[in-house]
């Protein structure tokens, strides 16, 4: 059962990256892109996640992805319809990703798991998972923390300057 | 019960496909679509080796990479914005100012 469930889960994953990726209209992308994030979400699920799970669902679908909508309908790409979606040298590029996979899946086989930590299924189980995914953020990652507060704060500053028009002077 | 393997081979072909699409692609939201794409194809590989190895640490890294993720779309669609508001275009083979 739980085979069949990451089968559905995982084609689904792996139709949604295509079609995003080779769909004309920006809009149809972002719309499959929606897709996407709940069956990852899904996925995050079967991994005993469910706090990540509803972060990739209000972070991903409900504040990245609405930006992402609010910029394609903002530009307005008319002619985007008529022209070629590749670049010139598509050859190229795909080969490149090509051997990165080659690559990727050769390294694969010589992978060593790392040793094992304190927290089992059993163990969030008991305590939940979002209750111990706190504990540890905020004892043993409180400095990573503090520095991913200070990334935002420095994205919203950058957004302002760069999306603001520029006064003639 | 699902083995790693499987998790991992899923996170290697969704990674490729945001590779791919970033290489060849010429509309720059689909470029960067496709940094998402690869973003969460890491990410699914970080929880599963957290699931695997019994190990909080993964998720808490992927909760840090959604953190960076947000900030990255806001800078770089702000970008996209006043690159539109210059040049008129969203391809990226129409901008070479740089000759690069």
């Amino acid at each position: 059962m739980a085979e069949l469930i990451f089968l559905y889960l995982a084609a689904v994953i792996i139709v949604l990256s295509v079609l995003i990726v080779t769909r004309r209209n920006p809009v149809h992308s972002v719309l499959f892109m929606l897709l996407l994030f709940f069956h990852i979400a899904g996925l995050y699920l079967t991994l005993n996640a469910e706090f990540l799970a509803a972060i990739q669902m209000i972070v991903y679908a409900g504040a990245i992805l609405v930006l992402f909508l609010f910029v394609v309908l903002l530009l307005n790409l008319k002619e985007e319809l008529t022209v070629g979606r590749y670049i010139g040298s598509w050859p190229l590029g795909l080969s490149a990703a090509l051997a990165l996979l080659l690559m990727v899946l050769l390294s694969l086989r010589s992978f060593i798991a790392g040793p094992e930590g304190r927290f089992s299924a059993e163990a969030i189980r008991a305590e939940t998972n979002a209750k111990i995914l706190g504990r540890v953020l905020f004892t043993e990652y409180l400095y990573p923390f503090e520095i991913v507060s200070v990334v935002l704060l420095v994205a919203i500053i950058g957004a302002i300057v760069l999306a603001k028009k520029r006064l003639r002077s | 019960m699902v083995p790693l393997n499987w998790y991992i081979y899923l996170s290697a072909i969704v990674f490729i496909i945001g590779a791919a699409g970033f290489l060849t692609r010429r509309n720059i939201i689909i470029m960067f679509i496709s940094i998402e794409l690869m973003l969460n194809a890491a990410n699914i590989s970080l929880v599963s080796f957290s699931h695997f190895l019994n190990d909080m640490r993964g998720q808490v890294l992927v909760f840090f990479v959604i953190a960076v993720a947000a900030a990255e779309a806001a800078i770089g669609l702000a970008i996209i914005i006043a690159l539109f508001r210059n040049k008129a275009t969203a391809h990226v083979d129409e901008i070479d100012e740089m000759k690069g």
